[in-house]
């Protein structure tokens, strides 16, 4: 039996691995390896595969902000029903639900500030249980998604052949 | 105007540079270029040794130790052996810690080798023991361990080699560059050619922890062997820890206290910081090694596997973390195989004549990069053989 749990590892630092190298890496045979990824997107477990793009260096201004709110849970529903209408606003990233002083947490790209604003004040707010929010912008971002930004960042591939 | 040659050392003057060094100040006058050259773990040490290091810095320990380095550090090395490779050694009086395997190795030839004597070199291997020999006065005899053998040395050819001038076989297994290991019978057939000779072994066991597959066998574990034997090991390759420059030997008491010796009046002692930090290692890193092994082991079947996908004859290392492509089979002499590919793909590796003569034709791969960093390079390398 492949082993799941080092494929799905394997795919989350890089997702362009082929079934090839993942068998070579795992051990296994392209057969298994394949029938393990079909199995785990069926089961909904690998969910999506994405590029992590810088998209300042491509040219494009975009601007990331982090939002917390606070929303009166609904009867029935709790905070479900209102992360149903923020997960569907394209601006929106991720949205979770978090313990502290704020009960949601949301993370959005956007243009520029302005943008954000509007978001904020026109979409999020007037939403009925949302009863406050908090933003933070990104003024500059090192690391994301396991990927450092910084020139060289972390990585050591450069080093010294000493012998 | 001072004529140096004649006042330097006609030995040290005759020792080649390093042929990997030659090889890559080539690639660091490129840009771009992906190196596979690098004889060290990409991985830092794991933190919790750091922090005892960074802690012993704190608490002012920044004076030398015992010579032989610090009585923990030496009995925890005694019980690692023991743990690990079913070694007896006494921490007092049979363990001397050095700066890395190569001040170790470098003792034992000093405390063996006279003028004239014989050192038994089984090639391919690393780059030092033929240079250290040599300025011990030594003739090196070396011992061609060929693909067909699975680069392990045969008793066939030690028997051939051994005359009344041999004084050591260096024994440098699991092997870089080939990753070839020596499995407990065929070390057991090396210990019965030695068995009525005076001939010492200097087993180089620095990747002892890094083998997939069969457990390492020490050579001192043999039966009779232990006697003849000086075990080179250290803390570089099995926990990350090239930068700290720490090593030991173990030998039978009578040859620990020449090496100490040694030891003590070029060196004084193994930097103190390192040591405490090694004591962490021993202690509490054996996880540690079991990760890295995993990953070095994807990485080692990676490479062989996608090397010989694109017809390249290659051995599958059973040890380290190189793997070593036999590259003459393109219509290229290896050399030529490596300029080229460093010049059309700016992908560096080490062609295998830098470990001996017998190791003509192929070349070196190293395996201690990241998994992207490796596909990045075979892919270049595909390209590039499509050239051809």
């Amino acid at each position: 039996m492949a082993n799941g749990m080092n494929i799905l590892s394997l795919l989350e630092q890089n997702a362009r691995l082929s079934v090839a190298q993942l068998a070579l890496l795992t051990g296994e045979t392209e057969e298994a390896v394949a029938k393990k990824i079909d199995e785990y997107t069926a089961k909904g477990v690998i969910c999506g595969y994405r590029a992590v793009i810088n998209w300042e260096k491509a040219g494009r201004e975009s601007i990331q902000a982090f939002i917390r709110i606070k929303v009166t849970p609904q009867p029935e529903q709790g905070f479900e029903a209102v992360a149903r209408q923020i997960m569907t606003m394209p601006e929106v990233d991720s949205v979770y639900l978090v313990s502290g002083s704020y009960d949601m947490s949301l993370t959005m790209s956007a243009k520029n500030l302005r943008e954000v604003a509007h978001f904020v004040s026109a979409r999020l707010s007037p939403l009925g249980s949302v009863t406050s929010t908090d933003t933070t912008f990104v003024l500059e971002r090192y690391k994301e998604g396991g990927v450092c930004f910084l020139e060289n960042g972390g990585s050591d591939e450069k080093r010294e052949v000493i012998l | 105007m001072i004529d140096y040659k004649s006042l330097l050392s006609p030995t040290v003057q005759s020792l080649k540079p390093s042929g990997i060094r030659k090889f890559f100040d080539l690639a660091e006058a490129m840009d771009d270029v992906i190196s596979l050259g690098v004889g060290e773990p990409d991985f830092q040490t794991p933190w919790h040794i750091r922090q005892v290091g960074i802690d012993s810095l704190q608490q002012g320990k920044t004076k030398y130790t015992a010579n032989k380095g610090m009585t923990e550090l030496r009995v925890e090395i005694s019980k690692y052996l023991n743990r690990r490779f079913n070694l007896e050694y006494d921490a007092d009086s049979e363990i001397v810690v050095t700066v890395g395997g190569s001040e170790a190795i470098d003792i034992t030839l000093r405390a063996f080798v006279n003028l004239g004597d014989e050192v038994l070199l089984p090639e391919p291997c690393f780059v030092c023991y033929e240079p250290l020999s040599r300025m011990c006065g030594a003739k090196v005899v070396p011992l061609p361990c060929g693909m067909e053998n699975n680069f392990k040395l045969s008793a066939e050819t030690l028997k051939a080699a051994i005359t009344p001038k041999s004084k050591v076989l260096i024994l440098p297994f699991p092997n870089n560059p080939t990753g070839a290991i020596m499995t407990e019978d065929e070390l057991l057939k090396i210990s019965k050619v030695l068995k009525n000779t005076n001939i010492i072994v200097l087993s180089d066991e620095i990747y002892g922890e890094l083998t997939y597959g069969h457990h390492h066998v020490s050579f001192a574990s043999l039966p009779g062997m232990r006697e003849r034997t000086v075990i080179v090991n250290g803390f570089s390759k099995a926990y990350a820890m090239t930068g700290w420059r720490l090593g030991y030997t173990a030998a039978p008491k009578e040859v620990a206290v020449q090496l100490a010796k040694l030891h003590q009046f070029a060196i004084m002692c193994a930097p103190t910081t390192a040591q405490h930090a090694a004591i962490e290692a021993l202690r509490h890193g054996d996880s540690d090694i079991e990760e890295m092994r995993g990953q070095y082991d994807m990485r080692r079947r990676l490479v062989v596997g996608t090397l010989r996908s694109m017809g390249f004859p290659c051995f599958e290392p059973e040890g380290a973390f190189y793997v070593f492509p036999k590259i003459d089979a393109f219509g290229l002499t290896g050399e030529e195989f490596c300029e080229q590919l460093l010049k059309q793909q700016h992908v560096a590796i080490v062609p295998g004549e830098a470990f001996g003569e017998s190791g003509r034709g192929f070349a070196r791969i190293s395996c201690s990069y990241s998994i992207n960093h490796l596909a990045t390079a075979l892919g270049r390398i595909e390209a590039f053989i499509k050239t051809l």
